[in-house]
């Protein structure tokens, strides 16, 4: 009988400073990225350090980089990134390494904070449920945004984040414009005003990568387009910012 | 809410820069034509200047033009020196300005020269 393929893994292994290490995987069918680091730290190496909870592409905790591109690892088969029988695995960019695979995500939730993520509406419980239309411009751009699992795909994959270390990131940027767009929302002044600026959307160079790696396929891209124009807009009325 | 003049500021340069963008499209373009136009039947100084000397409406054009590259030029420098250098924000605001203003001179001297310098 012919022996199983494997397949050779270099994982990061460290935090800051460290070294790849490598590891030998029995390849399988249908086998994901995420598939093999369970092996490694199930039979080779139980210090290994990764995140993941769901394993279905809900949670948005199993993000690394495969092969030099970030990518959700549970839903990333094998077959399709390693061409050859190499994969390299490492943790997300322009976030700091806790410990191997993982990172520290603080800066990427704060940034969401910092950029007004958060809804704040003014009718209570007891009053009729606002109606808005499904067809409405603003309701289909918040639609358009609101399927972001807080992977940080997009904000590994960020030139920019890694330029500015300040800049808010798409995936804030992002969650901004469903709310610019959410007319329940009455701290819209604020919002405008925290993502514009140098660390706002203003400094989006709009290449892109973050739409192109989003593993729910959104547009942060466009989002951040439409916080510009809407900045703009709001500086020219003479409104803030 | 009064918003923070930095914040003010940054929109205000990037609206600049993205409006200079787009008017030296058509600056850009109407060069390009005029070239195409004044490579028939050979290019000589003595033509061109013939063509602009003392003509202020090339003048003004050209005078535009290059205030818009200046101004972008400037804002764009800014940024990338901003994200690629480690010079602090009024460091980076003022290699630009330097550099804007070098543009904006050279380019008015040479337009100067080009039309009314001879008129």
């Amino acid at each position: 009988m012919k022996p199983a393929p494997t397949l050779s893994v270099e994982i990061w292994r460290g935090a800051r400073h460290g070294r790849f290490e490598r590891f030998d995987v029995p390849r399988r069918d249908n086998q994901t990225v995420l598939d093999i680091v369970t092996y490694i730290q199930r039979r080779l190496d139980p210090t290994l350090s990764y995140r993941y909870a769901c394993r279905v592409g809900m949670c948005g905790s199993c993000a690394m980089r495969v092969n030099g591109v970030a990518r959700w690892t549970c839903r990333t088969h094998v077959a399709k990134v390693a061409k050859g029988p190499l994969l390299r695995l490492e943790p997300l960019a322009n976030m700091p390494v806790i410990k191997d695979l993982a990172v520290d995500m603080a800066q990427f939730f704060d940034k969401q904070r910092q950029a007004r993520g958060q809804f704040k509406g003014l009718s209570g419980r007891g009053e009729p449920v606002a109606r808005i239309s499904p067809d409405s411009p603003a309701r289909q751009a918040a639609d358009a945004g609101i399927e972001c699992i807080g992977c940080a795909v997009c904000y590994s994959s960020c030139d920019v984040v890694g330029w500015r270390p300040e800049f808010l990131g798409p995936a804030a940027l992002n969650r901004a414009w469903t709310l610019v767009n959410d007319e329940r929302d009455v701290q819209q002044g604020e919002r405008l005003l925290a993502v514009a600026g140098e660390a706002g959307c203003h400094a989006c160079h709009s290449q892109g990568s973050c739409t192109l790696r989003c593993p729910k396929h959104l547009t942060p891209t466009a989002s951040i387009a439409g916080l510009k124009r809407r900045t703009v807009q709001a500086l020219l009325s003479g409104e803030a910012p | 809410m009064n918003p923070p003049r930095a914040t003010v500021r940054a929109v205000r340069m990037w609206y600049w820069q993205r409006l200079s963008a787009m008017l030296m499209t058509m600056f850009v373009f109407t060069h390009l034509a005029l070239i195409l136009y004044a490579m028939q039947g050979g290019l000589t100084a003595a033509e061109i200047l013939q063509r602009t000397r003392g003509n202020a409406l090339w003048g003004l054009f050209y005078g535009v033009f290059v205030v818009l590259v200046s101004l972008h030029g400037a804002l764009g420098l800014r940024a990338i020196l901003l994200e690629w250098t480690r010079l602090g924000p009024a460091a980076c605001a003022r290699a630009a300005l330097a550099i804007g203003a070098v543009l904006l001179v050279l380019g008015l001297r040479a337009v100067w020269a080009v039309t009314l310098a001879g008129a």
